[in-house]
């Protein structure tokens, strides 16, 4: 039983030698093997967040619609009628590189755990995911087995994965990113938290048995991979989506009583963390025995049951003499159910194994008191702007186009989305590959918006302004198919903390981020933090991939990208400069990342996008989009081939070079397409407003023409548009290579 | 009317199900857990898709004995109207109801989409309101939809008049590129010797409103509704 603690073990828990001094006098003592083990994860930084936290508190939080901010398992906004929304974002990008399929699974399954912890019903996931160069060896692979494992999660659990977004960039050769965001809805007087309360109360265990798989998971995310990646496989969790639905539907039956104290799920380091929490949240101490802990093979250690991170578990703190209730339900739905342990009033966690008190620990050593690094950070210097003559215009505006729409960042996602089962609940109105996706709740006229954004092209060149952008582009992506925007979830993807420079990214967004967010009066309510995304040294792009949520209060009053009738005028709200630094056309097309982000002008984007919500809302627009990668022409023709009618317009008015007036990136700007009546009105109210609209031309017709520049069909478009994912799918010589 | 929806470990439908046969017929339908030995005395008994027992073993082949299940049998001997889409459809296979069995997608993959039907058959309790070699649409969900069936056993659909909707292009012509799963002569449903009882892989569920796309899916429930209200 005593494993002898050398400093070889405590570095292979991922602990420092000033950490583990911490320990011993935590303890008063050295640690046992159990001990050592608990104090690696909840000290990892996946657990800890002990070199953001610092910074994170700096995020905005609060709003009068904001129920429950960041520290519970998800964020909860009011959402109107005695209903909550209840959503988060978290990342599962290490074990996503090493096992796909059951790495991108397992995230879907902790995610909506999250959010069904909380007495939701889990009604919609997203998905923001980023790999490597297309061509690079190991892209399909990841590729196939990631959509393969959140489909097969999602699809089996069923809850619609309605959306989110995919990106191919070299910084994600090495490492993956694998978002996971879910949503829910619950009524506002019957939402659950973790904080366990009232001595003596029974700590009961439901769900899965605790299997010997994901040991250490959530330290191993919390370091960097070097080539020996494929090693870890076992580390990755295996899931069970079968278990998870039943799991849901026998939660939210007994949530339905009252017998539930609180409550919480085992993700990342799983018992150990679940029972951490509980108990530092509110107060209290808890004694396990883990004898009762039902177990999926024999002869399991008490370091192996608290570090497991078998899926589809969660702990609950049960009001005294209900147990036999709770425990008719969960074997209704066929789950295991087990009285593990009762709360104390010793404030320590303390664990018994045949006989023998195996782990005591004080609970406030593992979180309260836990190290938290203010780490050395340097700020990334914004690069030179980029001159807008140094780069050559088009001489086949027309070739331009298709080998843009039709590469690997702007072609269709189809080939994801069809994998996904996208309308399972019956209320998915809003379907992928539009601005936000748009869920009704249940039952009511009010719909949810959602969406997930991030540019890390921009995050890359400035943080800060980088920052900016993906929470204004989240909220103008809700604006454009008419809700307000509530809320955001953040999840934090960089490199190695350690090193000054991927510390300054990571401070220099969350500035950005915050400032986005007080000037939109769009709180952060929940959030997870991904670090160590390096392969060898090499680190990510800077990701903070926003998850943002808005409301509808009427879904009649909504709006979507398709073109619908002919001779509607295309209107362009927002000014645009032609800002081609840190653009996709200039790293897809010129093969060059160079320049300065567009500038977010945050008093601009409000008064653009309450302008144009307006528009949606009194029933003025029916067709918007807003305008982001690849700038004004990409949008134009996604608009065409959503509603397969195309378009003649004329951009001679923007006063621009071509390529700036075609594929800037200019901030708040939206599209939107209305009958010649309207479009007066329109452009009248944005002059009166104070902003810059130009009717560009009208809709219909085969072709999508810009005056001078651009005459296409719109089947070539889509030929290109929708070919590429499956073309690069479907390649069996790159199949056979692998 | 009156309806039951049966529900198995794993059903994610049943809800879907429950509600549009509720907006289409105006009455709640009374749900079904498995272990219950005895259905209610209903005009339609509704199996949802889904994955109920995780689609572990085989597609619908756990749901297929459950506790139910005989008397799911006793009512379609009785002649009550059945239905079962996805999960639904490859259960009353696996129970013999339905001939035939639902492999893999041809492209191995989950396919979520709408999909062009032509109505095969009008003369079933489900599809009498249809036109005859009407073009719908209605969206599939499935990784397992390949019907197959032996020749002797298509032939008996064929000639019978069994097949109740073929995957077909937006003209209603059977092509083989609108065969998204590769199905047996494009076949996304069958209906009994008796035509009480249909299985299907596209979800009418999903297609009874126009916020939802549309609503070509409400016809399956209102030709059981009309045939009672005639009856």
């Amino acid at each position: 039983m005593s494993t002898k603690i050398t400093p070889d073990l405590i570095a292979e828990h991922g602990l420092t030698m000033d950490e583990y001094a911490s320990i011993e006098k935590f303890l008063g003592r050295a640690p046992n093997l159990t001990e050592l083990g608990i104090y690696s994860v909840m000290w990892s930084e996946h657990c800890s967040y002990k070199s953001s936290r610092l910074h994170l508190k700096k995020l905005p939080t609060k709003a009068p619609w904001v129920i429950c901010g960041p520290g519970e398992n998800a964020g909860v906004v009011d959402i109107g009628d005695g209903q909550a929304a209840i959503f988060k974002m978290e990342s599962h990008n290490h074990p996503s590189y090493i096992e796909p399929y059951q790495g991108a699974a397992t995230g879907v399954g902790g995610i909506l755990r999250d959010v069904f912890t909380m007495g939701a019903r889990p009604v919609a996931n997203m998905n923001a995911l980023r790999f490597g160069e297309p061509d690079h060896p190991k892209t399909r692979h990841l590729l196939s087995g990631v959509v393969a494992g959140i489909g097969g999660y999602g699809n089996c659990v069923g809850v619609p994965t309605v959306g989110g977004e995919t990106d191919f960039h070299k910084s994600y050769n090495g490492n993956i990113l694998v978002n996971a965001m879910a949503v829910g809805i619950a009524e506002q007087d019957n939402i659950f938290y973790s904080a366990a309360a009232g001595v003596g109360n029974p700590v009961v265990y439901v769900g899965s048995k605790t299997g010997r798989d994901g040991i250490h998971g959530a330290t191993m995310a919390s370091a960097e991979f070097s080539d020996d990646a494929d090693e870890k496989r076992p580390t990755v969790q295996v899931g069970d989506p079968f278990t998870e639905k039943l799991l849901i539907e026998a939660c939210l039956e007994l949530m339905a009583t009252d017998a539930i104290v609180a409550i919480q799920d085992m993700g990342a380091a799983g018992l150990t963390s679940s029972s951490v929490e509980m108990a530092s949240k509110g107060g209290v101490g808890f004694q396990l025995d883990l004898d009762q802990v039902p177990c999926r093979e024999e002869g399991m250690l008490p370091y192996e049951m608290m570090l497991s991170e078998s899926q589809e578990r969660m702990l609950m703190v049960l009001k005294p003499g209900r147990e036999a209730e709770a425990e008719a339900i969960f074997h209704k739905w066929e789950l295991d159910f087990a009285v593990i342990g009762h709360i104390t009033d010793t404030g320590r966690l303390t664990l018994t194994f045949q006989g023998d008190i195996v782990a005591d620990i004080p609970v406030a050593s593992l979180t309260d008191d836990a190290p938290i690094y203010d780490r050395p950070h340097e700020k990334t210097l914004p690069p030179p702007a980029l001159s807008l003559h140094s780069v050559p215009e088009s001489d086949d505006y027309n070739a331009t186009l298709l080998s843009f729409i039709g590469g690997p960042n702007l072609s269709s996602r189809r080939w994801i989305w069809e994998q996904y089962d996208h309308m399972v609940m019956g209320d998915t109105i809003g379907r992928p590959g539009g601005d936000a996706a748009v869920v009704r709740v249940h039952g009511t006229k009010k719909a949810l918006a959602i969406t997930t954004d991030c540019t890390p092209r921009y995050v890359f060149a400035d943080p800060h302004m980088g920052g900016r952008q993906a929470v204004a582009e989240t909220w103008r992506n809700l604006t454009a198919v008419g809700a307000t925007p509530l809320a955001i979830t953040d999840c934090m993807n960089f490199g190695n903390p350690e090193r000054p420079e991927i510390m300054g990214q990571l401070v220099g967004a969350v500035e950005g981020i915050s400032e986005a967010c007080i000037a939109l009066d769009y709180p952060v309510v929940s959030g997870n933090v991904s670090l160590y995304n390096e392969t060898s040294g090499e680190g990510i792009y800077p990701t903070p991939a926003i998850g943002g949520l808005g409301l509808l209060t009427d879904s009649d009053k909504r709006a979507d990208i398709a073109i619908k009738r002919t001779n509607d005028h295309l209107i362009l709200i927002g000014e645009t400069k032609g800002h081609l630094g840190a653009s996709l056309y200039l790293a897809e097309i010129h093969g060059k990342e160079e320049g300065t982000p567009p500038y977010v002008d945050l008093k601009q984007e409000r008064l653009v996008g309450d302008f144009v919500r307006s528009l949606i809302q009194d029933g003025l627009a029916d067709t918007v989009h807003d305008l982001s990668d690849g700038g004004l022409i990409i949008a134009l023709c996604e608009m065409a081939l959503a509603g397969q009618i195309g378009f003649d317009v004329d951009i001679a008015a923007l006063d621009l070079p071509a390529h700036a007036a075609l594929f800037g990136e200019d901030q708040a700007r939206y599209l939107v397409a209305v009958s010649a009546q309207t479009a007066e009105k329109v452009l009248k109210s944005a002059r009166d407003a104070g902003i810059i609209a130009h009717n560009l031309g009208t809709t219909g017709g085969d072709l999508v023409t810009v005056k001078g520049l651009i005459s296409l069909a719109i089947t070539d478009l889509r030929n290109a548009h929708e070919g590429w994912m499956p073309a690069l799918m479907a390649h069996p010589e790159k199949a056979a290579a692998e | 009317m009156r309806s039951a929806v049966i529900t198995f470990p794993g059903s994610n439908c049943d809800r879907d199900m429950e509600v549009a046969i509720k907006a289409v017929t105006g009455s709640q339908p009374i749900r079904v857990w498995h272990q219950e030995t005895t259905l209610p005395d209903v005009d339609l008994i509704a199996l949802p898709g889904g994955f109920s027992y995780g689609d572990y073993l085989r597609c619908g082949a756990i749901a297929a004995r459950s506790a139910i299940i005989p008397g799911l049998i006793r009512a379609a001997n009785r002649g009550v109207p059945i239905l079962g889409v996805c999960n639904g459809f490859q259960i009353l296979t696996e129970i013999g109801l339905l001939p035939g069995a639902l492999m893999r997608n041809a492209g191995l993959n989950f396919i979520c989409r709408d999909v062009n039907l032509r109505v095969e058959a009008t003369d079933s309790a489900f599809t009498r309101q249809y036109g005859d070699k009407a073009v719908i649409r209605m969206p599939v969900a499935h990784q397992d939809g390949n019907y197959f069936a032996e020749p002797h056993t298509l032939a008996a659909l064929e000639d019978g008049g069994r097949i109740a909707f073929r995957y077909c292009d937006p003209d209603g012509k059977i092509t083989k590129s609108a065969n998204i799963n590769g199905s047996t002569s494009n076949i996304a449903g069958i209906l009994s010797e008796e035509r009480t009882i249909l299985g299907m892989m596209p979800h009418p569920e999903r297609m009874i409103d126009d916020a939802l796309g549309g609503r070509d899916g409400r016809v399956v429930f209102e030709s059981v509704f009309k045939l009672l209200e005639t009856a």
